[in-house]
């Protein structure tokens, strides 16, 4: 049964399913695996401290924070203009340091 | 990697080759596909041999990877079997010590890797001949370990290993363990053979898509050896690790039977082999080359009439319980003999204490003798193994213990200096 189910994986990025449910030892494939998808760790934004906060007047719209930002939690909406994605971004800090322009601030969260 | 149109085919052929070149040649019919080492004597000839296939063009689609140390071998080969290749490497003692870490993590992985171990003592005292002690101390890693007791039966174990290890219902790796020098550097007829009857006897090789349960590829991309934290299901892995090792005992008896169907040569029941034991009042349990030699005692023993037989042990692990407890069931006494150590165990020899744990609760009260010679390469002669089973015998009549019984355990052979 398991080997059905895992051959399918192989052949077929799209088959995947989003969220694995095991019930016990038997139903297990050989090793653990992890796909790729958004939040798979949890929400993520939960361990922030500082908080990237973008200053859309002087911004450039480069995208260096974007390229930098090592959880891809920063995404260029439609307009071309960055976002924060305040649900999974930990608070690193290193768009803040990358940002050519000095554009992002990182403001202690208030904890509200 | 050696770009050749023109496949090298292989022909069945009987050649006087090393224990070691024997290990090479079988990696060749295997077809293997990355093959990553570093030199450690005994081990080296292996690799030397290898890496001059590879160089004349013989090994075709072969990546031959030189790294700086075992760990690195071994990490490797890790990597290289994870993207879904067939691989091979070779080492002994200290080496294997080295490699330890990412020995535990192929297993961990499940990835089907085949390594040779031309088994040296460990140091100190310094020494590079056979004692089965490094092999023995991965004895817990999740590799099956196997014993290899002749030059021939070094290749053959080879390519069974492959068709054991990447059935998709096994899928762990394997070691295939033989003295150093005492069959490393020895030469004997060795038949290799032809390349179409052992790609027919083997599986496929992995395509693109890998093995089953893992693969690399960027279109797919996946993360695997993920942390479980201690809620997870950390300890339903590891026990699926050590329920497919027991169910690989079936596994390999067909695939021994097969290998005898395909190849003419017999490995009893691929767990175990015995001989002469069926009325024989009380046998000696051996591995790797010495119960090549010990069948030769037991002849003896038999022309002048003693009711003697012997045991050659194949695998370590998976351990044949239930072919260790018929045996057991067979003889009165029962000996077993290590060439190897397990400091501060029951017996101090490894196999005996297995041995003894697996007759535990049995119904069989047949008495068991360790014993322990042989260790960092010290000559077992074919006389001391006759006395050994004299030894056994006198036991069984007199209820004499033999003379150097030290803790219960008998040290066969130990130095006295005048």
């Amino acid at each position: 049964m398991n080997k059905v189910k895992w051959k399918n994986i192989c052949e077929a990025k799209d088959k995947r399913p989003e969220v694995q449910a095991y019930h016990n030892w038997k139903e297990l494939p050989p090793i653990p695996i992890s796909f790729p998808i958004k939040g798979s760790i949890g929400t993520t934004g939960d361990w922030r401290t500082f908080k990237p906060v973008l200053n859309r007047e002087t911004c450039t719209k480069c995208g260096i924070c974007w390229m930098y930002c090592p959880e891809g939690t920063i995404v260029r909406n439609e307009e071309g203009e960055f976002e924060v994605d305040y649900v999974y971004c930990k608070g690193c800090g290193i768009c803040a340091k990358e940002c050519p322009t000095k554009s992002i601030e990182m403001e202690r969260e208030s904890g509200e | 990697m050696i770009d050749s149109q023109d496949d090298f085919i292989q022909e069945r052929e009987t050649k006087i080759i090393k224990g070691n070149e024997a290990a090479a040649y079988a990696a060749k019919s295997a077809r293997v596909q990355v093959i990553s080492a570093y030199p450690i004597t005994p081990q080296t000839t292996v690799v030397e041999k290898l890496s001059e296939f590879v160089d004349n063009g013989e090994m075709p689609g072969t990546e031959y990877i030189k790294v700086e140390s075992e760990h690195s071998v071994m990490a490797s080969i890790v990597g290289a079997s994870t993207a879904g290749t067939r691989t091979f490497t070779a080492t002994s003692g200290q080496g294997l010590f080295y490699m330890y870490e990412m020995v535990h993590w192929a297993a961990g992985a499940r990835l089907p890797i085949v390594t040779t171990i031309a088994s040296r003592g460990p140091a100190p005292p310094w020494n590079i001949w056979a004692d089965f002690t490094d092999i023995i101390s991965c004895r817990d890693t999740g590799w099956m370990i196997s014993f290899a007791a002749n030059h021939q039966e070094i290749y053959d174990d080879i390519l069974m290993s492959y068709k054991i290890c990447e059935d998709y219902d096994i899928l762990l790796p394997k070691f295939v363990a033989y003295g150093g020098f005492t069959l490393s550097h020895t030469s004997k007829p060795v038949t290799i053979e032809d390349q179409e009857v052992v790609d027919n006897f083997l599986p496929p090789l992995p395509d693109e898509k890998g093995w089953p349960h893992i693969f690399l590829d960027p279109e797919r991309p996946m993360m695997h050896g993920n942390l479980i934290m201690p809620s997870g299901f950390y300890n339903e892995f590891r026990l699926k690790i050590h329920h497919t090792m027991l169910m690989a005992k079936d596994k390999i008896k067909k695939v021994t039977k097969e290998f005898e169907s395909t190849f003419g040569r017999h490995y009893g029941n691929g767990l175990i082999q015995e001989y002469r034991i069926n009325d024989a009042d009380v046998a000696i349990i051996n591995y790797g080359e010495l119960a090549m030699q010990m069948e030769q005692a037991v002849d003896d023993l038999r022309e002048e009439g003693y009711k003697v037989g012997s045991v050659k042990l194949r695998y370590l692990r998976p351990f044949p319980v239930e072919d260790i407890i018929n045996v057991a069931r067979k003889v009165k006494i029962l000996g077993v003999a290590d060439r190897a150590t397990a400091f501060g165990s029951p017996t101090g020899g490894p196999v005996s204490s297995e041995v003894k744990t697996a007759l535990y609760n049995s119904s069989v009260s047949t008495q068991v003798l360790p014993i322990i010679m042989g260790l960092g390469g010290r000559e077992v002669s074919l006389e001391q193994q006759k006395n050994q089973l004299k030894a056994l015998i006198k036991l069984k009549e007199t209820g004499e213990l033999p003379r150097d019984m030290i803790d219960g355990t008998f040290w066969d052979g130990l130095l006295e200096v005048e």
